[in-house]
């Protein structure tokens, strides 16, 4: 295991507003707050309170409007959209609610592709294989579409594509929400053993049992840490 | 290697996915190579037929009075209303082209005008020509009957003689009693389908004595132009060059037109007419490229969470346009390919019944128009996806994602 000491994502007065014509909505206001290498850390707090406009900035989709997020080592305020980009095909690794794995691609080919992208290559080491093995999808289901795939499958595909080239951070929103609780409980399981290899996991969830999870909780309310 | 490529995976299953829609915006840029290799076919077909038919009188000179513009005027000396104050050769310039011709070939005037005939039942028009007699059997080929041998005889070309329905022995009149003096000529020969030539068009013409003309039209001694064939066709310049050096001495008295300036204004005449309709069948291409455009906008809207889900698992802007940009071109080369076999298909179709012959079918300069056509249709596709390619690869990751 690896000691959890050093910072991988730093927010410094982090503020994000968005520009209305009803006036301006800050979304975050002067956020600051470290999390360490190995962490699992969940977010939690009431809808509208900022927690998804706060993973959309560690996950890169965004930048703050104002104030410094340093995401291993590099501030994130300062990318173009190439390195941001850049940024979200290595450094971190997404799980969403609804899966969101590509229709048109098998099981498979959905995991290959962050791979593809980053090396330009198939991958012919058994990367992608071996993942899916681990996350107890095999052959004959990795050849299937997302669609044949009942949720709890699909989310397990979804988790080994963020994986796949071996990420950083690990950002989970609302893994377990389109899930039932037996299956929530599984993927759950999956990601607490994921941690406990050291990987550096950020959850947004409003459940608190799966807030459980996780060894600290952040709590939002107007943006704000409360 | 590209093959590989998963992003033209992703196009490929995309457009698949809508077969139906796909195939219906092909079939625009397919009707649109097709229309554009087949009129290009078409007159490229035109052209090497003409430039055969021209190249068989390559040994051809025809001499007409200088008019001071130097462009292409005796196209067989037909055409217009004649007015007296016409440029005519005279019978001295006759003569002095007939030392220096003479003996490299024939040499022979002509007359000719357009005018009103008139048979029993119908009227029309038809360049009337008047010739040395002693001349017609060197340089008119019959298909029946014979060469005229009085004042009141005359020979037809096929095509008047299909038109007003003439045979050796019909009687018609020449000139409108209204403007002029009339005649009344008995039709003793039809001659053989010639096509277009530069010396005599005969095909839809009426061939008499010099008398005979003179005696309606007058002008004895002026000749609309002088005819040269040559023996040896390698003498087309010499010819050329020592009547001009002769004739053409003080003022430009004579112009000499040899086959290569009439194939040249052809040639550049059929060009033109083929460019323009063309040009007509390229409004079908835009019209495909306005389908395509629909079609890719509409699998940009349908994919934009799609895109979402790319841009925020790290696919770059470039890669998203990409595959756009591949759909489209798969569109594009899938009708681009069915469209150059209908069009081999069509062209040849188009070229038998417009031209008349397909022997130019198999040539290059006609087939070339149908790769030519089909990267204008395979052009056009890419290009109308590169709006929809860039707008989706402009969307924001975010709002991508909530897309339902």
């Amino acid at each position: 295991m690896q000691a959890k000491s050093r910072p991988v994502i730093t927010l410094d007065r982090v503020t994000k507003v968005y520009p209305l014509q009803s006036g301006d909505v800050t979304a975050l206001n002067k956020i600051s707050l470290s999390i360490n290498e190995g962490e699992f850390v969940a977010i939690m707090g009431p809808s509208g309170s900022g927690k998804s406009t706060l993973l959309n900035q560690i996950g890169c989709l965004d930048i703050p409007t104002s104030g410094t997020l340093t995401l291993a080592g590099r501030d994130v305020g300062a990318m173009n959209d190439r390195e941001l980009t850049d940024l979200r095909l290595t450094t971190i690794g997404y799980i969403f609610q609804k899966f969101n794995l590509i229709p048109l691609l098998t099981a498979y080919e959905n995991v290959e592709y962050p791979y593809l992208m980053k090396h330009r290559k198939n991958d012919d080491t058994g990367h992608v294989r071996h993942l899916l093995d681990q996350l107890g999808i095999d052959e004959a289901l990795s050849a299937h579409k997302p669609p044949q795939l009942s949720g709890g499958q699909q989310q397990r595909v979804a988790i080994a594509r963020a994986l796949v080239n071996d990420p950083a951070i690990l950002l989970c929103d609302e893994p377990t929400g389109n899930l039932d609780s037996q299956t929530g409980i599984q993927i759950m399981e999956v990601l607490a053993q994921l941690n406990r290899r050291g990987r550096t996991i950020i959850m947004v969830t409003h459940e608190r049992d799966i807030a459980a999870y996780a060894e600290r909780t952040i709590t939002i309310r107007d943006g704000r840490v409360a | 290697m590209i093959l590989k490529d998963i992003l033209l995976q992703l196009s490929v299953r995309s457009v698949r996915l809508h077969f139906l829609r796909s195939v219906l915006a092909a079939l625009g840029i397919v009707i649109g190579v097709v229309a554009i290799a087949a009129m290009g076919m078409m007159g490229a077909n035109m052209t090497l037929s003409v430039t055969g038919e021209l190249s068989q009188m390559a040994n051809n000179l025809v001499v007409t009075a200088y008019t001071g513009g130097g462009g292409f005027m005796g196209f067989g000396g037909g055409g217009g209303s004649q007015s007296r104050e016409e440029q005519m050769i005279t019978e001295n310039q006759f003569r002095d082209i007939r030392d220096i011709a003479g003996s490299y070939g024939t040499v022979y005037y002509v007359y000719s005008q357009s005018d009103s005939i008139e048979t029993s039942d119908q009227w029309g028009r038809a360049t009337i020509y008047g010739l040395d007699p002693d001349i017609f059997a060197e340089v008119l080929e019959l298909e029946e009957g014979d060469y005229p041998k009085s004042t009141t005889t005359v020979v037809i070309g096929p095509r008047i003689a299909e038109r007003f329905g003439l045979e050796p022995g019909s009687k018609l009149v020449i000139g409108d009693s209204d403007e002029g003096s009339t005649a009344t000529v008995r039709v003793v020969g039809i001659l053989k389908e010639k096509g277009m030539s530069m010396d005599l068009n005969t095909d839809s013409a009426i061939v008499g004595s010099e008398k005979l003309y003179t005696g309606i039209y007058g002008g004895e001694g002026e000749y609309r132009q002088v005819n040269i064939v040559l023996d040896d066709v390698d003498n087309v310049d010499t010819v050329k060059e020592e009547i001009l050096a002769e004739l053409n001495d003080r003022d430009d008295e004579v112009t000499v037109q040899d086959s290569s300036s009439m194939l040249e204004s052809i040639t550049s005449v059929l060009g033109t007419i083929t460019t323009f309709v063309m040009g007509i069948a390229g409004v079908s291409l835009v019209v495909a490229a306005v389908s395509i455009f629909n079609v890719m906008m509409m699998s940009v809207t349908e994919r934009v969470r799609e895109i979402g889900i790319l841009r925020s698992i790290g696919t770059q802007r470039n890669d998203v346009r990409r595959m756009f940009l591949y759909e489209a071109g798969i569109l594009g080369i899938v009708g681009g390919v069915i469209g150059a076999v209908a069009s081999l298909l069509i062209g040849y179709i188009v070229v038998l019944g417009m031209v008349g012959t397909t022997e130019f079918f198999f040539t290059w300069q006609s087939l070339w128009y149908i790769p030519f056509a089909m990267a204008i249709g395979i052009g056009i596709c890419i290009i109308s996806g590169v709006y929809p390619a860039w707008q989706a690869s402009s969307l924001d990751p975010i709002e991508a994602l909530r897309a339902e």
